[in-house]
């Protein structure tokens, strides 16, 4: 009890005391001197504002040493006191001075404003959260567990930080007075423009509003992907095919894939220079047109790119239902297509509505396709995109389309939520199944192979195509071969000074890799602690931690971009430009994955085994690494496999966040592809799957496998739900 | 195990009750568990045996009142900082661990050096017949085996309080007697503080010193395994104690110690239960008090044999009445009386009980 407290209590002081206390890497402000101050010095200096912080750090000192019966009222207090003062000080005092000029109406004119937080202020800020959860507990909450509290603690304040107050900007900043429109006024005009609701498209000549068009487009492609999803599932859990494991890599293949990658395959085959275009044209004398570009390329693209979702759904769900129910009813007298339509048919129902659902909110936040594919036919997310980064650079517009976008996909998941329920996962059993399931119906079978079949042809066509892609000089116009595109992506040089990354990729390669790799086993710990406290720990306000962590998953990447750029491009939590934002951008969006595949494996281990080893004297933290831990590897797997890849593969979010210095991998080959230049993107982007299939293998290989001898197989169903939050 | 210093101390409940928002799981119970001896929990599945367990581990805090362990109190302690441990009824043994490492882990975790805590692991599971098992994963070993290793996982922290959570459910009949007697005398040797839950009176009567029969979230009685037997309170503690005849009586009169009660047709002469002060009653009779005559008296009930089993060392007879069905234990197994034929049930005093009626 003693021990913890003591150490925090020093690391809060030497945050304070000694840390440069503000900036991070781009600090702004010009050391005076080898180190940058502290917050004691800036205090003593002309930031006299952080010397009150040294009472709330005082203010436990007596009560710890004493260890007085009021240790925990006084660490409430202290950490309570200094979070409120930071955040008072933080947002009352920008780089420029008075954030309100009332304030310097009271305390005079600053003589200069303080630049964002820094080291120090967040090692101080993490003491003070600590105090009080520390506190919290020594005053009996969570029994007494100082390691829950402070990883509740930790998780509500990062998610708040990270999550919640950025997209709060992001309504504010949609309320922002526009020249004399007030605040109110301006909000309802942003919200209702016409270019957002107009339904001139029915009533006449004019477009629709994009609203329309974002919710046409993922209805057509939740309805689609779900129906494709079905039939591979069905295929794959209920007849004999032959080629399950062609099935299975199709399923892995979208995860490994940046999400325009596809786009760019059926522009090989139907663009104006495509393939199949020119044969049409050359044997039919079609026209060559751009007829893909709209709604028909987004459709197809997402269509490719999200079945294999829907089929990951969908597969839990089809062999989730016993097949002990079909043989009763077999042995009721019901033949195949009675047992298919009164027993399976049913069961299968709500995991339906439930894909429907994913696919919908998958459409509507993607960004890469509609972006590649798109051509007049705008979206949501990219018309936030070219609101904020286009001519028009007018962030009340995006706020505005964002908190749109927002309430579509939020809506879209509370529904799923409701729907589906939160107890979804910990059905998940390693059980094995009794019994054969029902064949299908023969008519049902011809249906769903003819269905299956020629997609997934289709898609590995396209695989084929973009690997064969990389290797042409110049698709459709002339396909000789070439190793050009590689060579000027991933070019190397040597001269007198050694080796030379003359490859124009490296740059953003390297970033996205570093990038990756800091923020995959970062997003990992975070969602198998969450997924911790959420099935062991019982909390008040259990339920609405859960929910709250699992919604930042509902918001689409282009309104996390559009609000981190509104909320950490200044002080008190200045971001923008580093490579920090991208990591914890990629942790707050990815967390949730991970959140998944801890929940489902953890409810599968007997909650008896982490008791016991608490009443043999473990305490939580040892308890998780000795026993927890080692049970999770699969877990840990998949969590560090997701979110990595998925940091890679990711574009929505990141292209508001990269920077000059910090530019990423996707960014890079969509700004390739918005010049034409697909050979390069091409290649860039095989380059891409290939690494990440080695990292998958690398990272099964670095965590390893848990041994426990009689080992339960790990269930599809578990992986289908980690993918279909 | 070092033998210096051992505390042992007895646990204490103070109307402790727990709440899972609408459900009380366990209400207001108070009792005592004497330094040194085997209280058993005994009471039907959803009693709140479980909960009142792992109040006592400290993985369940109680919704009000107090607990002591050896006179402190500890309401507010968790469980990693109790000295209590525990035999889950899952076993919980580490799936990943190996039978030694299992054993040792609660040493480990408090800092035992590694030399030592194995020897220490080794003593215990010699001292539960598993020496030569220490490399094992637990999915290679048998159900039997796998219980010694959670109940000497539990043993070699010597803690001040020792719990079982229905430890011998998951075995089979003949292993579970073995089982039971091992675990007693393990008990009695290391003069551990222990408290066990169970569903089966005749497993609680064999392990323990006291037992507290609960009820629907409160204790029904308390006390030795034959006062229980012979002196149950209420009609649900007989039923539970295995005393399975239970017919409607009325107290005819009451002198000098002793009650007159009839019970259909008989009517029998009994010392005065303590406990009984209304005149409608429930007669509880142990299968083994009723003997089969051929002879009519004041005292005996005229019967018809329904069922007549022979089981080798006893008969079991199914007898019908007008006081309702009577279930016989007859330990005399050369004269079976058959089926069909009438007779008198005579009840020897000392296996009849009288309760209140109802409940
Ligand atoms: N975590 C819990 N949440 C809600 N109700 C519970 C919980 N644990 C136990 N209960 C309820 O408390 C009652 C007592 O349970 P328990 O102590 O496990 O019974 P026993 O071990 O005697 O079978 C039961 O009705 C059970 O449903
Ligand atoms: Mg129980």
């Amino acid at each position: 009890m003693f021990r913890s407290h003591i150490l925090w209590l020093i690391i809060g002081w030497i945050g304070w005391a000694i840390v440069p206390w503000y900036g991070f890497a781009s600090t702004r402000r010009p050391a005076t001197g080898d180190w940058p101050p502290s917050g004691l010095l800036a205090g003593l200096g002309d930031a006299p504002w952080l010397l009150p912080l040294a009472l709330f750090l005082a203010l436990p000192v007596p009560f710890v040493l004493a260890r007085s019966r009021h240790t925990g009222l006084a660490l409430i207090v202290g950490g309570l006191g200094g979070l409120v003062w930071m955040m008072l000080e933080g947002s009352a005092i920008t780089h420029k001075g008075w954030a309100w000029a009332s304030l310097a109406g009271l305390f005079g004119r600053l003589p200069e404003g303080q630049p964002g937080m820094g080291f120090g202020a967040m090692i101080t800020a993490l003491a003070f959260l600590f105090f009080f959860t520390m506190g919290l507990a020594a005053r009996g909450a969570m029994k007494g567990d100082r390691f829950t509290t402070g990883a509740i603690g930790f998780l509500v304040a990062s998610i708040a930080l990270f999550v919640f107050w950025p997209v709060s900007t992001v309504f504010s900043q949609a309320m922002l007075p526009d020249g004399d429109i007030s605040g109110a006024t301006a909000l309802y005009n942003r919200l209702t423009a016409r270019d957002i609701w107009s339904l001139g498209c029915i009533t006449g000549d004019t477009r629709c509003g994009v609203v329309w068009n974002s919710v046409v487009l993922g209805t057509l492609c939740g309805v689609i992907t779900t129906v494709l999803g079905l039939a591979f599932a069905l295929v794959a859990a209920r007849t004999d095919f032959p080629y399950q494991r062609a099935l299975r890599l199709l399923s892995v293949l979208p995860i490994i894939t940046p999400p325009f990658v596809i786009g760019l395959a059926v522009i090989l085959l139907f663009g104006r220079n495509g393939t199949v275009t020119l044969f049409l044209a050359e044997n039919f004398g079609l026209t060559a047109t751009r007829w893909i570009y709209g709604l028909p390329g987004i459709l197809l693209t997402q269509t490719l790119a999200f079945t294999p979702i829907a089929f990951l759904v969908l597969i839990g769900v089809v062999q989730g239902i016993a097949p002990s129910m079909e043989e009763a009813a077999q042995t009721l007298r019901a033949g195949r297509w009675q047992t298919f339509r009164r027993v399976t048919w049913p069961l299968m129902r709500p995991g339906l509505a439930n894909a429907f659902l994913v696919g919908f909110i998958e459409s509507l936040a993607d960004f890469g396709n509609p972006l590649v594919m798109g051509g007049g036919y705008e979206v949501l997310s990219t018309k936030i995109f070219y609101a904020v980064v286009g001519a028009q650079n007018d962030p009340g517009r995006a706020a505005a389309l964002g908190i749109v976008l927002l309430a579509l996909c939020v809506g879209a998941f509370l529904v799923q939520h409701r729907w589906v329920g939160s107890g979804s996962y910990t059905t998940v059993g390693g059980k094995g199944f009794a019994g054969t399931p029902a064949e299908l119906p023969v008519w049902l079978k011809r249906a769903v192979y003819g269905t299956a079949i020629p997609w997934a042809a289709f898609t590995f066509l396209l695989y084929g195509l973009i690997l064969y892609g990389g290797f042409v000089e110049n698709w459709g116009r002339n396909n000789t071969f070439t190793l050009r595109h590689y060579v000027t992506a991933f070019g190397l040089d040597w001269n007198q000074y050694g080796l030379l990354w003359t490859g124009r990729a490296w740059n953003s390669l390297f970033t996205t890799l570093e990038v990756s790799a800091i923020a995959a086993p970062l997003t990992a710990a975070l969602g198998l602690i969450t997924a911790y406290l959420l099935v062991r720990q019982r909390f008040a306000g259990r339920a609405t931690f859960e929910f709250m962590t699992m919604l930042s998953f509902a918001i689409p990447g282009t309104v996390i971009g559009v609000a981190y750029i509104l909320a950490f491009n200044q002080p008190p939590v200045e971001l923008t430009g580093t490579a920090a934002i991208l990591v914890v951008c990629f942790v707050f969006r990815n967390m949730p994955v991970s959140i998944r595949a801890g929940v489902a494996s953890m409810s599968q281990l007997d909650k008896n085994l982490d008791e016991c080893a608490l009443t043999l004297g473990a305490n939580s933290a040892q308890t998780i690494r000795r026993v927890i831990v080692p049970l999770l590897r699969p877990a840990i797997v998949a969590a560090l496999v997701y979110s990595f890849v998925r940091a890679i593969t990711s574009v929505s979010a990141v292209i508001f966040l990269v920077s000059a210095r910090h530019d990423m991998a996707t960014s890079y080959i969509v700004g390739r592809v918005e010049i034409g230049d697909f050979g390069l993107a091409i290649a860039y982007s095989s380059v891409l799957v290939v690494l990440m299939g080695l990292a998958i293998i690398f990272i099964q290989w670095a965590v390893g496998e848990r041994r426990i001898a009689r080992p339960t197989p790990q269930a599809p169903a578990a992986r289908a739900q980690e993918v279909a939050a | 195990m070092t033998e210096s210093a051992k505390k042992i101390g007895g646990v204490e409940f103070r109307s402790v009750s727990r709440r899972y928002g609408k459900v009380t799981a366990v209400d207001q119970i108070s009792f005592k568990v004497e330094p040194g001896t085997l209280v058993t929990l005994l009471g039907p599945s959803g009693c709140g045996k479980t909960t009142t367990l792992r109040m006592i581990a400290g993985l369940e805090a109680p919704s009000e009142g107090t607990i002591l362990i050896g006179g402190r109190d500890v309401t507010l302690l968790p469980a990693t900082d109790r000295d209590v441990t525990m035999v889950f009824q899952s076993y919980a043994l580490f799936p990943h661990m190996n039978v030694l490492d299992n054993v040792a882990f609660g040493l480990e975790v408090s800092g035992v050096p590694k030399a030592q805590r194995e020897a220490q692991a080794m003593q215990g599971l010699a001292m539960v017949g598993l020496a030569g098992f220490e490399n094992r994963l637990p999915s290679e070993l048998s159900g039997g085996q796998q219980q010694r290793v959670a109940v000497a996982r539990a043993l070699v922290l010597e803690p001040e309080v020792l719990l079982f959570d229905e430890p011998l459910s998951n075995l089979d009949a003949k292993l579970r007697r073995k089982m039971r007697d091992d675990i007693r005398e393990l008990q009695s040797k290391l003069g551990l503080t222990s408290v066990y839950v169970t569903h089966d009176q005749e497993e609680a009567l064999a392990v323990s010193d006291r037992i507290i029969v609960m009820n629907r979230a409160v204790i029904a009685q308390e006390g030795s395994p034959s006062d229980l037997y012979r002196r149950p309170v209420s009609r649900f503690v007989a039923d539970f104690m295995g005393i399975s005849n239970l017919l409607d009586g009325i107290v005819i009169a009451r002198a000098d110690g002793r009650v007159k009660v009839r019970c259909g047709e008989a009517t029998l002469d009994l010392p005065a239960p303590t406990a009984t002060a209304a005149d409608d009653v429930t007669v509880a009779i142990r299968p083994q008090g009723i003997r089969l005559e051929a002879e009519a008296a004041p005292d005996r009930l005229p019967v018809t044999v329904r069922k007549a089993t022979y089981l080798g060392s006893h008969l079991e007879y199914v007898l019908d009445s007008d006081a309702g069905e009577l279930f016989v234990v007859d330990p005399t197994s050369e004269r079976a009386v058959p089926p069909g034929s009438g007779a008198w049930a005579a009840f020897r005093h000392d296996g009849v009980a009288l309760v209140p009626r109802g409940e």
